[in-house]
């Protein structure tokens, strides 16, 4: 059960991250935040044995933390500080509650931490390195067993890529009078 | 590489010059055992966008841009996109979309086995690698012209 300990400290520190990246008013210092709550996450997949999982989520978290700091270091984004605080603060409390009672309906629904339901996942686990000869399991589901829905992962990827590409251009756009 | 002005300090280029290539040899190793270890296509091809953007950042945007353009990047993603709809679509030779269609399937643990599994990897490892470079090459681009 130590281990369980481990990630509900790890766990903690990532709120406790989240909660800093929200809150302070540095906006490199809350950059640098996220990349704790994004590390947090990829040392909980370790602790879950999920190193694919791992692996991915400490690149990518690199990555977007690379994009992150280069596009607000130099940037003075302007906070609204000032508002509606008595709507904003009840309209949040109202939507804390409702997920609140209604988590409390759903979670109950759900298989209990590590007792997974293995319908599907039987036959996956069990058959796959002679179904498919791959001796990392989850290559066989994300590649052979479920390679439709990796196709259309890539397609979102593809798309995302192409319309950033299409947005941020500088072929054929109208210049500016100034310049 | 020769032009002190642009890009980090030279610490930071010599550090670079001597780890670039291995983290890209890196991502390279977790695409081509994404069947047999922990990895895949996906994490090497970030981990090869990595290495470039690494090379943006320290040497300017001209060196890195000159290694791999971002047309170069945009055909490589491309690429990287009909060659995995090429192996979903080879699928039909046996029957179905997606079927792995090597018969034999090699011993496992082994570098050439699984089937069509390292090609799809490889295909996406190219998808994501090249797409992610061109978006950072692009936001770079777009706020250099946005300075000036």
């Amino acid at each position: 059960m130590s281990s369980l300990m481990e990630l509900q400290l790890l766990l903690l520190f990532m709120v406790f991250a989240a909660v800093v990246a929200v809150e302070i008013e540095d906006l490199l210092s809350s950059v640098i935040a996220v990349g704790a709550v994004g590390l947090g996450l990829s040392l909980a997949f370790l602790i879950l044995k999920a190193p694919d999982l791992a692996i991915t989520q400490l690149v990518v978290e690199i990555l977007c933390l690379i994009i992150l700091i280069r596009a607000t270091i130099h940037r003075d984004l302007t906070l609204v500080k000032d508002g509606r605080w008595f709507f904003n603060t009840a309209s949040t409390l109202l939507f804390i509650a409702s997920l609140l009672i209604f988590a409390y309906f759903a979670l109950r629904e759900l298989p209990r931490f590590g007792e997974p339901m293995m319908r599907v996942a039987k036959e996956y686990v069990g058959r796959g390195l002679e179904k498919t000869g791959a001796t990392n399991m989850v290559a066989s589901v994300i590649l052979d067993f479920r390679a439709y829905d990796t196709l259309g992962e890539a397609t979102i990827l593809f798309t995302a890529v192409m319309g950033v590409l299409a947005v941020i251009r500088k072929v054929g756009r109208i210049k500016n009078e100034k310049s | 590489m020769r032009n002190p002005e642009k890009g980090m300090t030279l610490i930071v280029k010599t550090i670079t010059r001597l780890t670039v290539g291995l983290i890209l040899l890196y991502g390279i190793y977790i695409v081509l055992h994404g069947h047999v270890s922990p990895g895949g296509g996906f994490a090497g091809g970030v981990i090869m966008a990595l290495s470039f953007i690494h090379l943006m950042l320290a040497f300017g945007k001209e060196v890195a841009l000159k290694k791999l353009s971002q047309a170069a990047a945009s055909i490589l993603e491309s690429l990287g996109a009909l060659m995995f709809l090429a192996i979903a679509l080879l699928g039909f030779l046996g029957g179905y979309f997606f079927f792995n269609f090597f018969l034999n399937k090699g011993k496992p643990f082994e570098l050439f086995s699984a089937g069509i599994i390292p090609l799809c990897n490889v295909a996406i490892c190219l998808k994501v690698g090249a797409g992610l470079f061109a978006i950072f090459a692009v936001l770079v681009l777009f706020k250099g012209s946005d300075e000036k």
